[in-house]
């Protein structure tokens, strides 16, 4: 060992430490302050209590904003991963007349029509529409944007299905249906899964829609019930915000524990599953 | 039990590639029938048309004597293994074995019995619980092979069927499907790219190539009297000699010597291809008498029992296989013989058998 | 239409073989398997994204007479961001703010992860990586509120660390902390992407650098970047497009103070809904719009010339 390869070494670990740091010290509040007795902005070994996660439970809409994001967010993923499945089962397999056309069309879709590029448009078609404070408006608007990249990622895995399965249900006698029942969608079940948890998860954060769209603090998802706090008068209620925000944040992770568990991580090109 | 009758087949791709040419075949009740041929050359096709799978273009296809060329595949009473076997990995081993009957509403004790009973003569006792992901290969194959028997049509179709397989146990599976085969007496038809395979387990072999038939015949006939070079080229697992010759009054000259051929009616001074399997060749260090071709020894290689030893005649080189403990060092000089019946005139042009000879088998 | 970074496809659309119809849908059941999605997506993506060409030339309001009655201005919507000041400086700060946090920080960082994990112990990576991972899939809301404590003026981390109690970072230095939270943001998806180009990089081809004594920086240049430009072209592009369309610096400053953290997402948010300038939104929207797409339509063309 040269000295130059042990200061080299040391260089990479306090490197990697910094990296390490870096990531680490923004998140130490959400560990600390909603257990903490005078939870403020700052992180310090808290001085435990529960007291914060009872007044959040209490709090008159904390929960029911909770309840709110999971009807927008499983609406949307359901609604997301039924049609999407759909779709790319029949790009997939079917010579759709103009099949290549529409991948590359929603394949730029996917990318160039962002929430914020179309906020506007969106939020003037809502009013119109009167679904201005709809949960149910904000779930059509999520899937709208969600279904072109959905489609796409769901299409690869029905790509990578071997078409012999479907070949061989059929020489044996199975009728459409059957095949789709018996073979396609059990065989697809893994993809199936991966969208409905990328879709729940995006929804889930998803702020300027609900943002936009929602006006009165009852139906309020919980993304922009959080902002909703923060912005009261600068008093915000440190005894409720870190409490939920960390309530917030566990489905998510959970559930990427889950799919990253069973399925492992499988990377899409940027899709947090 | 039934046969398969297929006349004028042509199975043309949209993009107008015709990757089944015009065949007429008649597979007879209960062969073991062999598709042999190079990757391409549409014998997987022709495969996927009786099945049903790819649709005829001209042509039909007649299985039992009924006409099922534009029939649904599900109803032509055909059973397939595919290459990759294609198990439903989310069901277990009996489950996979019955889906042909589940499809048909079979009742499920029904199923149990069929699963049991076929999976026994498969010798799948044990597995039935078990999911494909748990399998060896070769139990995945008689899994796949077990649901196709279960399905009980009338005739059985196998992708490459041991081409899945590590090549050890490839031989124990070519062995068990040979038999297996044989005690069902089901008309089977296989395709494969290896000739070896073909000629092991098959009846007949067709010998396909550009969507065309080239030859038609048992592993022997095909073996022994190619019909063009493109077979005699194709079969045999050291390739054949195929060298420029002329016809001569007792036979042809080639490399500077000659061998003893049925020229029939070619007429001599013609200019042919001569083809002479090495394993055909007589190699001698002494002299002989008769018609010969002479050269030194090139280079040998052992081939185990065998060793192929090429040979350098008057710049042409020919192999030739002997025994091992007959291996001659490079350098040497020797004599090629071979009896008239094993050498083989092709048309120099078009590749085609010339001489009308009695087949030798 | 999300604000966390809109998914897209690792490949491009390749068919492999003839797409063939084996469960026999048949085009029409096929067309009927599209027909939901396809309605949804052009309802609520592809026309809101032709209507912004409309409203752009209107003088559309949230309020008063053009609420009710808007009409049509032709450019004048365009001729008026020409010469905005506000609207050039929220481009200013977004092209600061991309290449800041997205062009610089991400892929440097991310690529720096990618490359040192790589020969770090399993448990070191996990950690490391999970940490990396965490600041990516958490809630924007939650993320931000994280980092306005973390630059919070009195009780703040940051400020604990340095010692600068008073200082007011969101206010006194908004930019740099935006750049800094979005490289924290959203490097998670250039350390993924890095992480997997670097694995198609041949180990021959490394061991072969090493055994004729070239150093860390030689090999990157000569062995690694060769295999992974590709990679890094259209990582850039990906991340950069989605971080000009980011929506979170909104969430930290709202713009301010006095639009000196006001990027083209959030000037277009406080134009509609604080100002109700709908049709002049609907300009700028459609600007940032062609941009998507000139950026788009670029990474799918170097996407398929790599395939």
């Amino acid at each position: 060992m040269t000295p130059a390869f042990v200061v080299r070494r040391i260089g990479f670990y306090v490197l990697i430490c910094a990296i390490t740091l870096f990531f680490a010290v923004p998140m130490l509040w959400i560990a600390s302050a909603p257990f903490d007795k005078s939870p403020g902005l700052g992180v310090h070994w808290p001085d435990w209590t529960l007291d914060n996660v009872r007044k959040t439970l209490d709090h008159p809409y904390a929960m029911h904003s909770m309840v709110n994001s999971l009807l927008i967010c499983v609406t949307t993923a359901v609604a997301v991963t039924a049609f999407a499945a759909l779709a790319s089962y029949a790009l997939s397999r079917v010579r759709i007349p103009g099949r290549d056309a529409l991948l590359y069309g929603l394949l730029l879709l996917s990318s160039v029509v962002t929430g914020t590029a179309a906020m506007v448009p969106i939020f003037v078609m809502m009013f119109q529409l009167g679904l201005i404070d709809s949960r149910f408006g904000v779930a059509l608007v999520m899937t709208g944007g969600l279904l072109p990249a959905a489609i796409f990622i769901l299409k690869d895995f029905v790509d990578a299905v071997p078409k012999s399965y479907e070949e061989s249900a059929r020489v044996f006698g199975a009728s459409t249906l059957q095949i789709l029942r018996d073979v396609v969608l059990p065989v697809a079940r893994p993809g199936l899964a991966t969208i409905l948890v990328w879709a729940f998860v995006n929804s889930w954060g998803n702020f300027l829609v609900p943002f936009l769209l929602i006006r009165s603090i009852d139906k309020q998802p919980g993304a922009v019930l959080l902002q909703t706090f923060t912005d009261e008068g600068g008093s915000a209620n440190l005894s409720v915000i870190p409490v939920f925000s960390l309530l917030f944040s566990i489905p998510v992770v959970v559930l990427y524990l889950l799919v990253n568990s069973r399925y492992g991580f499988r990377f899409h090109g940027g899709i947090k599953s | 039990m039934a046969g398969i009758d297929i006349e004028g087949l042509a199975t043309v791709y949209p993009n107008g590639v015709r990757a089944v040419d015009g065949l007429d075949l008649t597979v007879a009740d209960g062969e073991f029938f062999a598709l042999l041929g190079p990757s391409g050359c549409g014998k997987t096709t022709l495969l996927r048309t009786i099945a049903g799978l790819e649709s005829a273009t001209e042509g039909s296809v007649r299985i039992d004597s009924t006409d099922v060329t534009r029939l649904e595949p599900g109803k032509r009473g055909v059973a397939m293994v595919f290459q990759d076997y294609a198990l439903f990995p989310h069901m277990n081993v009996s489950e996979n074995i019955t889906y042909p009957l589940k499809v048909r509403r079979v009742a499920a004790a029904t199923r149990a019995s069929v699963a049991e009973k076929t999976g026994d003569e498969l010798s799948l006792q044990g597995l039935l619980e078990r999911r494909p992901g748990q399998l060896s290969g070769g139990q995945q194959q008689r899994v796949a092979l077990a649901r196709a028997i279960a399905s009980e049509g009338k005739v059985l179709l196998l992708d490459e069927p041991l081409s899945n397989l590590d090549a050890r146990l490839r031989l124990e599976a070519r062995t068990f499907l040979k038999k297996l085969q044989k005690d069902l007496g089901i008309t089977t038809v296989f395709v494969t790219h290896d000739q070896a395979e073909a000629l092991a387990l098959a009846d007949r072999i067709a010998v396909m190539q550009s969507g065309k038939l080239r030859q038609l015949g048992s592993p022997r006939e095909v073996f022994a009297r190619p019909a063009n070079t493109f077979v005699a080229n194709f079969i045999g697992s050291t390739p054949m000699n195929l060298l420029p010759g002329t016809v001569a009054s007792d036979g042809v000259s080639i490399a500077g010597g000659s061998l003893p051929a049925a020229t029939g009616s070619v007429p001599s001074g013609a200019e042919v291809t001569v083809g002479v399997r090495p394993e055909y060749l007589t190699l001698s260090t002494g002299d002989v008498s008769g018609p010969a071709v002479r050269g030194s020894v090139v280079v040998a290689e052992n081939l185990g029992t065998q060793s192929l030893v090429t040979v350098d005649c008057d710049g042409t080189l020919i192999g030739v296989t002997v025994p091992e403990e007959d291996e001659p060092s490079p350098g040497t000089p020797v004599v090629l013989t071979a009896s008239e019946q094993r050498v083989l005139l092709y048309d120099k042009e078009s590749g085609e058998l010339l001489a009308r000879q009695p087949a030798v088998v | 239409m999300t604000t966390a970074p809109a998914p897209v496809p690792g490949r491009p659309a390749r068919v492999r073989g003839p797409a063939q119809d084996v469960a026999g849908l048949g085009v029409a059941r096929a067309v009927g398997f599209l027909a939901p999605a396809l309605l949804l997506i052009g309802a609520f993506l592809v026309f809101p994204a032709i209507w912004t060409i409309y409203i752009g030339i209107t003088n559309y309001r949230l309020t008063g007479v053009e609420a009710v009655s808007p009409s049509i201005v032709g450019l004048a919507n365009y001729t008026k961001a020409l010469n905005d000041a506000l609207f050039h400086n929220a481009l200013w700060l977004t092209v600061l703010f991309v290449l800041g946090s997205a062009i610089v920080g991400q892929n440097i960082l991310g690529f720096a992860l990618a490359w040192t994990m790589r020969r770090a112990r399993p448990a070191v990576r996990r950690t490391v990586e999970g940490l990396v991972l965490l600041a990516w899939i958490l809630p924007s809301t939650v993320v931000a509120y994280l980092w306005i404590a973390f630059f919070d003026r009195d009780t703040g981390t940051l400020n604990s660390i340095l010692g600068t109690q008073g200082t007011a970072w969101l206010i006194d230095y908004p930019m740099v902390c935006l750049i800094v939270f979005n490289t924290w943001r959203g490097t998670a998806f250039s350390m993924m992407l890095y992480s997997s180009a670097l694995q198609a990089v041949p180990p021959s081809q490394l061991e072969s650098a090493r055994m004729v004594g070239a150093s860390g920086w030689q090999t990157l240049r000569d062995v690694v970047f060769p295999h992974i430009r590709g990679h890094v072209l259209t990582n850039t592009l990906l991340i950069s497009l989605w971080t000009a369309n980011d929506f979170s610096p909104f969430l930290l400053t709202k713009g301010g103070p006095n639009h000196e953290s006001e990027t083209v997402p959030v000037y277009i948010y406080n134009v509609a809904l604080q100002g109700g300038e709908l049709g002049y939104s609907s300009a700028i929207s459609f600007l940032l719009l062609i941009a998507n797409l000139l950026v788009a339509l670029l990474y799918l063309r170097l996407l398929r010339r790599r395939s």
